[in-house]
């Protein structure tokens, strides 16, 4: 009897290793990024290319920045969360439309709604790589003091909202 | 009227082929020492989209880009190891496909070997223990007789 006991705890452990990479994200690799000052761009606005946003402008609000794309299908999953997130008016939501055209970027946003005060272009993706950016949709919570505190790859759900973007963005507005 | 509608749709997609393939090609191809740099860079750092592929393998957008990137970097005559730590400091550690030694890596790095030291060990233990289990189980002169008297017997038959 006892000479099976030891492949069946092994056994068992290694259903367990599986059992918990079942539930990993393989898109969730940790972000260099977090803990540091946030990469400056200044970029035109989308509703209006003349005009240049900084992410400076955000200094002493904690805010969001999203990166997301018209051409991005897992985008529209998340979309009606950050419209009805942007209603609440509990935090600042910035986007970044990443690689994509004006025309069907505004047509996006017309269509899906708004959730942002300002939409910023980068067309050729080069602040996306300063950034990290390599899944849109991309979400970042920057602090005050513009230093980013979270990154979460792939759309938000309404989990990941509830369990860490809310409870981290109220603890930032508080500091 | 259809026919007509017909056709204009058909130079239209003709139009959108046109326009992908120029998107497609880049620029800045002609300098073989850069370009070698980049083939070599690309070879070690991941494409962060199609995880499994080098960027000289991926033809993901990102890829490219990054391929871009490392092109004009190296134009600038930066070296591998600049190029290297510019992308780690965005991408992380995880862009590399040899990842460096380090303390979150040590597992990784040590692993293999901890596994094969454990293994070396349970065979050691396993051996030992078997040598034991066989019991000296000698003849005494009684048996030796015997035996040899049987031995005797066959040889003569």
């Amino acid at each position: 009897m006892k000479r099976f006991l030891l492949p069946l705890v092994i056994f068992l452990v290694m259903v367990g290793f599986l059992f918990v990479g079942l539930n990993l994200d393989p898109r969730e690799v940790p972000s260099p990024l977090v803990g540091k000052p946030a990469p400056q761009f200044s970029l035109p606005r989308l509703d209006n290319p003349e005009q240049v946003f900084s992410g400076n402008d955000m200094l002493g609000k904690v805010w969001l920045l999203n990166v997301w794309a018209s051409w991005c299908g897992a985008c529209k999953e998340e979309h009606p969360l950050l419209v009805s997130l942007a209603k609440t008016g509990f935090v600042p939501l910035v986007g970044m439309d990443y690689k994509d055209t004006r025309d069907e970027a505004q047509q996006w946003l017309v269509q899906g709604g708004n959730p942002y005060m300002t939409t910023v272009i980068d067309v050729d993706g080069r602040v996306g790589i300063n950034y990290g950016v390599y899944g849109v949709p991309e979400t970042y919570v920057i602090d005050k003091k513009g230093i980013i505190a979270y990154k979460k790859t792939g759309p938000i759900t309404m989990q990941s909202l509830r369990e860490v973007i809310v409870p981290l963005v109220k603890k930032l507005q508080a500091e | 009227m259809q026919n007509f509608y017909l056709r204009l749709i058909l130079v239209f997609c003709m139009l959108q082929i046109s326009s992908t393939w120029a998107k497609e090609a880049r620029p800045m191809q002609n300098d073989a020492v850069v370009e070698v740099q980049v083939q070599r860079l690309s070879e070690q750092l991941r494409c962060l989209v199609c995880q499994n592929q080098t960027l000289a393998d991926s033809h993901a957008d990102l890829a490219q880009d990054l391929k871009q990137e490392i092109r004009e970097m190296a134009a600038k005559g930066m070296s591998d190891q600049v190029i290297i730590d510019y992308l780690v400091a965005r991408y992380g550690d995880f862009v590399r496909y040899r990842p460096p030694l380090k303390s979150t890596t040590l597992l990784l790095w040590l692993g293999p070997f901890a596994l094969l030291f454990a293994g070396g060990i349970g065979l050691l233990v396993t051996l030992r223990r078997r040598e034991k289990s066989i019991v000296d189980d000698s003849l005494n002169a009684d048996e030796v007789q015997k035996v040899r008297e049987l031995l005797a017997i066959n040889k003569e038959s």
